[in-house]
């Protein structure tokens, strides 16, 4: 079954074919050769996780497992270690001292914008990436896709070498090709040779791409990325006649209505804004405490914080904004059809009564009239340069993208392109449908990809180039303030691949160039220092050019905007809206397991999208979770299952992008429906659908299948206004047992003593510390069979509940790591003594000592322990070997783990103190999760050093226990979760 | 099955005879002697061993596929960390409690009406306990790692966990398995010497002989045996005890709700006496047909285990309601919960059943027609059984699948494999059964020739 | 009727009762023979290498400091190999052109690293400090043996876990001054109790006996 496809180590062995696509897969030289052993490899049944892939072994070996049986369990007991070598260096570099990882600048790229990292390396290999404390859009901390672009650099799938017409070729042949090509462009100034590039925020490239332009006059440059940023272009010509880039100043505002914009969840900025936002969400903040107002159709990581949250389709959207905007005086009429007339009139009073503190933010899915009259509402209030700004576009060339691509597209079918050099992006399956890009695409006679992926639109082109990944290469980009950020290699590339920047200069016929040539010679221009290389240094060090920021820009709004206004549209009978995913945003982190395997904040989901709509839609519709489903959209339609969620909009569904990839690579491949199929150029991300019941069920794999809390006061919250009057309110109903309630002696931890807290009232359950702690502790991929098997390894499990009226329920979000329980109940059950407490006060597991009863998961009330039910780690793909980190044992088969509150953490802080003679400093040792935490609700440290962060909160009202009546004395806790609710709109 | 004879002796108070009138020494000898010696195998034995031995290669097979796979191939996940696996050791530990109880505790309270059914009763605890032993180990993760659970002196510098009631588990167990096959054997060591003097055939001769251990049957030989014997029967009755009490603490140690109970001890030693006991009717009842024991395994004999099994039923049905009843009385929320999701949950069926099974069925042995009625007897022991394994199943599943953290809640569902590795250890049990009737005495002969009536005793032979 | 057994079969038997008992335990001595030999733990068993390096030249004959190789050894987990320029910048003038040098030339020349064979091999699932143990005062020569005077190297240590605890259980034992760590003649004074009692409280050595110490 599908499932199975992915169980197990994701990848399979390296040598093993894909099971996908019917045309010639290589995989290696070894392959095409049929190199014995590779066969060997190709057959090996034993790869890890073949067996159970297999569903069972062949009859042939029935006969050998009977007899096996008990002799296995003997052979395995007694084994000798295996001699093993030492390499050292031959010439030892400088700066690296075996042991030890070093930690380097560079920049994520999320739609080619960049928010910092740093890149932890141990001897040359990355292994793990943080937050840059320094830069603009990370403030140290990062979003779960950032966590995950490491896996990107080491993903076995990626292509490997130059394709030409499917077969194998090389560099030298392309470069040959690239000179010819040149040759015959510049003979008819460019005329008929396109480029085609994901929107270009990088200035070295876009100065490259320009003087390549200037060269060839005739040429011409498209850009096209699924998430265009059109609309707010557009909504900002509306208002101020230029396309604009607007920015948000969330800590400065009282007030913030969103409109179904998903700031914290998605975007290049979420990671900042998330921050900002929680700076304010703390109740003895100074200018108080924020709230937030969230009009949107499905229930996002936004919509979850909101103080108030109203679940309308996209057109009710755009009528609440028409409304919000006549309620404060514009000059709009309202539509008869508004939606929630006094919920929008107390949202205007309150964004009245904080003029210059409050702000609106438009979604970038909503059409160009709601930007717009976001934008003249914030004016409206006084909110402009003051808590937003607006600064020119962060693309070095702002064009209309769809327009861009549409003519593209026209020119390809009309034969007007001979030559077409698509750097990166993978149109052939992120372009909307129905411009049948695809079949356009194959009437230019030379067609040239570069991308990580031997993809869809590879396939189509005389040409798969193979792009470096961000971590192997030079360039340069901008974040979402437009700081720019230089980005540099961490490791030669793996698959001899090149960047845009070093093709560009291949048709500027300067093949030989290097990357970190070309950007040198740029940045020795453009940054105008006075000392470059003294520039250039800590440029990288730092991972950014300081004030290099865009100045605000000074805006009027238009007089005649309210007259240009578009109408909104007619109400459909039933509206679809097609968002990024959460996970793997617009397909092109679809091969990355983690990313796959991380349970979506709001639905849990893993491994697939689905169609979400609301309870009452389901009912409507006589649908359950689970049905199989036939959407039609544009004459064209797809097969997608049905999953309910509560606070979803009536009468409208929301699919997801990023499935249905028909060429991705071992993981993604034929996992989830393709959205884009339902994609029109016209109305991207809203229009109307037909809905057919196929009477077929779907298996979807969900992480939890209990939305209520059943009464248990699991997360605990109350609104401002009670916590002022009665601070303790989480303690109440309380049961505390006796203190000295034990049969065992107390424990005095002297010396250090661990603890945690967890913020409720800031955590967005991004699944951002879920990846982070992913990736520092090696814990392996499962495959959606395994997780809907109920087998997930993730050590840090975020809980999601649904309280209150399904069509408007309360979203809670609880991330539960393990609780290092003072009294765990764990470590009396364990037989082998494999999970005992230390004297710091960590609930230890000892993973070599384990023999696998799982007595101890059993007795762990917050179930928060992992088993190795099959052989889960990689142990055959080489360069999955290298992302380990070696710190932290890679587990095996039949063991138990958990988290561990990164003690290899721990360990290197101590040893360094000690090192020094001086105890470890408060904020030394920070855990994976709260390293990655954008809204840094995660604090962990020393309770014995009353200094630390950690001990006062342990001191706050708000801090509170899971489960203490059972008597565990869990060492993570909470702190309870606050509302700042309006109290005209909690009287409706 | 067997036909209703009308000899068949219906009074079946105190006085009634444990062996049919008319028997001496040498009826009683040749009869059972017989059975391993001289009569031809019947049929049905063959074909039960076929079936039985074919169910051990499916035992084998599933257990070298999960040493190779790994404990995955069962149905166990998160939150549910044991199924099957737990689910049959219990079951079958239990089972293994009736051969001791007979043998040991009747035999000191002189309780002559045993000793027609002691000997196989314990050759049944024998192998049910065998079955029993193989599923902890199964059930690790890393099973070649089992002696980590023993104390012995190793390079690691470290020990068992001594609060682990798996560690308890791994003694009694042991204890127990050693301490009934040294009952069950020196046991049957004057009747091996029997067969050996009656045995026509060399090989077999030796081999009995061997196992005979020189016994000539001296008076000092009776001496020692006898002291022997009952010292064993001293040892072995604190076990019957002990074992079940022990693994009850495998649950009630554990803080899950539905575990944590101090009732666990009493109210599974009763359970595994009602099993054991539905385990010996069930083998009875056949066996007695299909050799013609009713000579031997009177009416009288199949009355008595039937009114054990009511009254220990009794004993396991007030189990479940005081678990009901102090899960209300405690107010404890959870194990409030636990309840209700037993009596409504998504295993609701299941727990139903088993209180109709060990609960209902039971009550019908209140009348003595149903108690004689050897056919209706059988069929309430079959589910008996059944019973006391659904019981295991909802403590396990039940209890885990849904505890604290709603948000961690699961299903259990077992897989082929749970299937395949369960029946393949019935299989086991059976295979070593038949093999035990074939080539072994199944009823003590000496035992029942001391109860053979003075009278008839000197007769000719 | 005849006899089955021979009257020896008395004594046989009687002998072959006890005898399983002693053959049982002699199995498990057997066993724990061999565990415990050096064909399990390696101990004392020169293990070969690609060059025949011994120790013993360098350290007590010219007197070249331990760190002088094993560079990290005082700031990282591992003590490091000596990359082969390290040995060449004497090797390119002492005996130049020995052949048995041959391959640490050959490795210089064509940048082809020299593949040693493991002398101290922890498991994948131990976690060992060097610097740190440095630090606290644990020489050497404690866990190494007298490097200086083994023409090839080989363990003196099992490397087993109780031998671990068995020093992390009472550092007291083995501790000795700082400055004294490196060298390799060191021994401890007969009132090595005393002193140690004294090193532990002045670098401040715990007994770090959790598991997390090592394994992670």
């Amino acid at each position: 079954m599908r499932g199975d496809g992915n169980t197990l180590d994701q990848y399979g062995s390296y040598g093993r074919q894909r099971r996908t696509g019917g045309e010639r897969l290589w995989r290696s030289f070894e392959e095409l050769e049929q190199a014995p052993e590779f066969r060997l490899l190709a057959e090996n049944e034993f790869a890890p996780g073949a067996l159970e892939r297999e569903g069972g072994p062949s009859r042939r070996r029935v006969l050998e497992l009977l007899g096996a049986s008990l002799a296995l369990a003997g052979a395995a007991g007694c084994t000798r270690q295996p001699p093993e070598k030492i390499v050292p260096y031959v010439a030892a570099p400088e700066e690296v001292t075996p042991g030890k990882p070093l930690y380097y600048a560079t920049a994520f790229l999320l739609g080619k914008v960049a928010s910092g990292i740093l890149v932890e390396s141990h001897l040359g290999r990355p292994t793990k990436i943080e937050g840059n404390p320094d830069h603009p859009a990370s403030l140290g901390a990062t979003s779960p896709l950032a966590q995950a672009f490491v896996l990107g650099l080491y993903d076995p799938d990626r292509s490997k070498v130059v394709i030409r017409h499917g077969r194998i070729s090389s560099w030298v042949n392309f470069l040959a090709a690239a000179a010819a090509e040149r040759e015959r462009l510049l003979a008819r100034r460019g005329a008929g040779f396109r480029v085609l590039t994901e929107p270009v925020t990088s200035p070295s490239l876009a100065a490259a791409l320009r003087a390549l332009l200037a060269e060839l006059p005739e040429a011409r440059w498209h850009q096209y990325q699924p998430l265009t940023g059109d609309h707010a272009r557009q909504g900002s010509r509306l208002a101020f006649g230029e396309p604009l880039h607007v920015l948000y100043r969330l800590e400065q505002a009282d007030v913030i209505v969103s409109l179904d914009a998903d700031l914290f969840g998605a975007g290049p900025a979420a990671v900042r804004y998330a921050r900002d936002f929680a700076s304010r969400r703390r109740p003895d903040h100074p200018a108080g405490m924020n709230r937030l107002y969230v009009v949107e159709p499905a229930p996002s990581v936004t919509g979850a914080m909101a103080d108030h949250r109203l679940a309308l389709s996209n057109r009710q959207v755009e009528l609440a904004a028409r409304a919000l905007a006549a309620g404060l005086g514009l000059p709009v009429s309202p539509q008869a059809d508004a939606p929630a007339k006094e919920w929008i009139a107390a949202v205007a009073a309150d964004l009245d009564r904080s003029r210059g503190r409050s702000l609106v933010v438009a979604g970038e899915h909503q059409p160009p009239a709601v930007h717009a009259l976001a934008l003249a509402i914030n004016h409206q209030l006084g909110n402009l340069g003051r808590t937003v700004f607006c600064t020119p576009p962060l693309e070095a060339e702002p064009v209309d993208q769809m327009a861009s691509l549409k003519e593209l597209v026209a020119d390809l079918a009309a034969g007007r392109v001979q030559t077409l050099l698509i750097l990166g992006g993978n149109p052939v399956y992120q372009a909307p449908a129905d411009l049948g890009f695809g079949e356009a695409l194959q009437r230019a006679e030379l067609r040239i990809h570069l991308s990580l992926y031997e993809d869809e639109t590879s396939q189509l082109c005389h040409w798969h180039l193979p792009e470096a990944h961000p971590l192997e290469a030079w360039s340069d980009a901008r974040a979402f303030d437009g700081t720019v950020t230089l980005l540099q290699p961490l490791i030669e590339p793996l698959y001899a691949g090149r960047s845009a920047l070093e093709v560009v200069s291949i048709f500027a016929g300067r093949p030989s160039q290097t990357g970190e040539e070309i950007l040198r010679e740029y940045w020795r221009g453009a940054a105008g220092a006075a000392d470059f290389e003294r520039w250039w240094r800590s440029a990288l060090h730092d991972g950014l050019v300081r004030g290099s920021e865009f100045p605000p820009k000074p805006v009027s709004l238009r007089p005649d905007l309210f007259a240009r206004l578009p109408e909104p549209p007619a109400a459909a009978p039933l509206e679809l809206s097609i968002r990024p995913d959460p996970a793997v945003w617009d397909g092109r982190f679809a091969n990355l397991a983690w990313l796959q395997e991380l349970p979506k904040p709001i639905t849990k989901l893993t491994w697939d999208n689905a169609v979400l709509l609301s309870p009452a839609t389901a009912r409507r519709l006589e649908l359950a979770g689970g049905d199989l489903v036939e959407l039609s959209a544009g004459g064209r339609s797809v097969r997608a299952p049905v999953w309910i969620l509560p606070g979803h909009a009536d009468e409208c569904v929301t699919v997801h992008l990023g499935y249905g990839r028909t060429r991705a690579g071992k993981v993604a491949t034929g996992i989830g429906f393709d959205a884009y199929r339902l994609q029109s150029s016209d109305r991207p991300w809203c229009t109307s659908v037909q809905l057919r019941r196929t009477g077929e069920r779907y298996q979807l794999a969900s992480t939890q299948h209990h939305h209520a809390m059943e009464g248990r006061r699991l997360v605990r919250e109350a609104t401002l206004a009670e916590f002022r009057r009665d601070p303790g309110f989480a303690h109440h109903g309380e049961h505390p047992p006796p203190a000295d309630l034990s049969l065992y002696p107390p424990v005095a931890y002297e010396g250090y003593s661990w603890g945690m807290t967890i913020d409720l009232n800031t955590c967005l359950g991004c699944g951002a510390c879920v990846i982070a702690c992913q990736a520092e502790n090696n814990i392996p991929v499962v495959g959606k069979d395994q997780v809907a098997r109920g087998r997930a390894m993730h050590w840090i499990r975020i809980d999601r509940y649904f309280e209150g009226d399904p069509s408007r329920p309360a979203i809670y979000h609880q991330p539960v790591p393990c609780m290092h329980c003072d009294h765990a109940p764990c470590e009396v059950v364990c037989p082998t003594a494999a999970t005992v407490h230390s004297a710091e006060g960590l609930n230890q597991m000892v993973y070599n000592r384990c023999v696998g009863t799982r007595y101890c998961a059993n007795n762990c009330p917050y179930k928060v322990r992992r088993f190795n039910f099959y052989l889960y780690a990689d142990w055959s793909v080489e360069t999955l070997k290298m992302l380990r980190n070696p710190d932290v044992t890679v587990r095996s088969r039949g063991v138990m783990e958990k988290c561990t509150y990164c003690v290899q953490r721990i360990n290197r802080a101590r040893i360094a103190a000690e090192r020094e003679e001086r105890p470890i400093r408060d904020g030394e040792v920070v855990t994976a999760c709260q390293a990655a935490c954008p809204v840094q609700a995660i604090t962990f440290g020393n309770l014995n050093d009353p200094a630390a962060r950690v001990a006062e909160l342990k001191k706050d009202p708000r801090n509170y226990g899971i489960l203490e009546e059972l008597n565990t004395r869990p060492r993570t806790t909470y702190l309870a979760r606050l509302r700042n609710p309006n109290p005209a709109l909690e009287r409706l | 099955m067997e036909p209703e004879r009308p000899q068949d002796p219906v009074a079946t108070d105190e006085e009634a005879p444990v062996i049919a009138p008319g028997h001496t020494y040498q009826t009683v000898t040749d009869q059972i002697s017989a059975i391993v010696l001289t009569r031809k195998t019947p049929r049905e034995w063959l074909l039960g061993f076929t079936l039985s031995f074919a169910l051990v290669m499916l035992l084998l097979y599933s257990i070298g596929y999960l040493l190779v796979a790994g404990t995955g191939i069962w149905g166990i996940n998160h939150p549910v960390g044991w199924g099957f696996a737990i689910i049959n050791f219990v079951w079958w530990i239990g089972i293994g409690h009736a051969g001791t109880l007979i043998s040991a505790i009747l035999l000191l309270l002189r309780q002559e009406w045993r000793t027609s059914i002691n000997r196989f009763a314990e050759a049944m605890t024998l192998f049910a306990v065998a079955c029993a032993a193989l599923f902890p180990l199964l059930h690790m993760g890393r099973p070649w790692l089992f002696y980590w659970l023993l104390p012995y002196p190793n390079t690691m510098g470290t020990w068992p966990q001594p609060r682990s009631p798996l560690v308890w588990d791994v003694f009694a167990v042991t204890t127990y398995a050693t301490v009934s096959a040294m009952f069950w054997f020196v046991g049957m060591i004057p009747d091996l010497a029997t067969l050996r003097d009656r045995s026509r055939r060399r090989a077999a001769q030796i081999i009995y002989g061997i196992l005979a251990m020189g016994w000539r049957g001296s008076a000092k030989h009776w001496h020692r045996y006898e002291t022997a014997y009952l010292l064993l029967a001293g040892l072995a009755t604190p076990l019957v005890v002990s074992v079940h009490t022990v693994v009850s603490f495998d649950f009630s140690i554990g803080i899950i709700p539905g575990w944590h109970a101090t009732i666990f001890p009493p109210y599974f030693v009763a359970g595994a006496i009602y099993a054991g006991f539905a385990m010996v009717l069930t083998l009875a009842i056949p066996l007695r047909a299909l050799y013609g024991l009713e000579d031997f395994i009177t009416a009288r004999h199949i009355d008595n285990m039937a009114k054990i099994l009511l009254a220990t039923g009794l004993i396991v049905v007030y189990g479940y309601l005081m678990e009901a009843f102090m899960a209300w009385y405690s107010g404890n929320e959870y194990e409030w919960f636990m309840i209700r999701n037993r009596i409504s949950g998504p295993y609701k069926a299941c727990y139903w059943a088993l209180l109709a099974c060990n609960g209902l069925a039971p009550q019908l042995l209140w009348f003595s027609r149903v108690r004689r009625n050897t056919r209706l007897l059988w069929l309430i022991a079959i589910v008996v059984g059944v019973g006391m394994w659904l019981e295991r199943f909802i403590i396990v599943v039940t209890s885990l699948h849904r505890d604290f953290m709603p948000s961690a809640w699961g299903m259990y569902y077992p897989t082929a494999y749970d299937w395949t590795t369960y029946i393949g250890t019935i299989g086991l049990f059976l295979a070593l059964l038949f093999l035990f009737i074939r080539f072994l005495p199944m009823i003590s002969i000496f035992e029942m020739r001391t109860i053979v009536p003075p009278a008839e005793r000197r007769a000719r032979g | 009727m005849s006899q089955i057994f021979h009257p020896s079969t008395n004594t046989i038997s009687r002998v072959s009762i006890f005898g399983a008992a002693l053959l049982f335990l002699g199995l498990l001595w057997v066993l724990y023979g061999v565990n415990s030999s050096a064909y399990v733990t390696g101990v004392g068993v020169a293990v070969g290498q690609p060059v025949p390096f011994s120790h013993k030249h360098p350290v007590s004959g010219i007197g070249i400091d331990c760190r002088y190789c094993h560079s990290s050894v005082e700031e990282s987990p591992v003590a490091g190999l000596p990359p082969t320029e390290t040995c060449m910048s004497c090797h390119s003038q002492i005996w130049a052109d020995s052949p048995i040098l041959e391959p640490v030339r050959a490795s210089f020349r064509d940048g082809r690293p020299i593949e040693w064979v493991r002398v101290h091999d922890l498991p994948g699932f131990v976690y060992f400090d060097h610097s740190i143990h440095l630090k606290k005062g644990i020489g050497c020569a404690s866990c190494h043996g007298r490097v200086d005077q083994m023409p090839l190297m080989w363990k003196v240590a099992t490397l087993n876990m109780e031998w671990c605890l068995d020093c992390h259980r009472e550092p007291e034992r083995y501790v000795r001054p700082r400055e004294e760590v490196f060298n390799m003649a060191w021994a401890p004074p007969p009132d090595q109790l005393a002193l140690g009692r004294e090193l532990v409280a002045k670098y401040r050595i715990r007994r770090m006996t959790d598991c997390s110490t090592c394994h992670r």
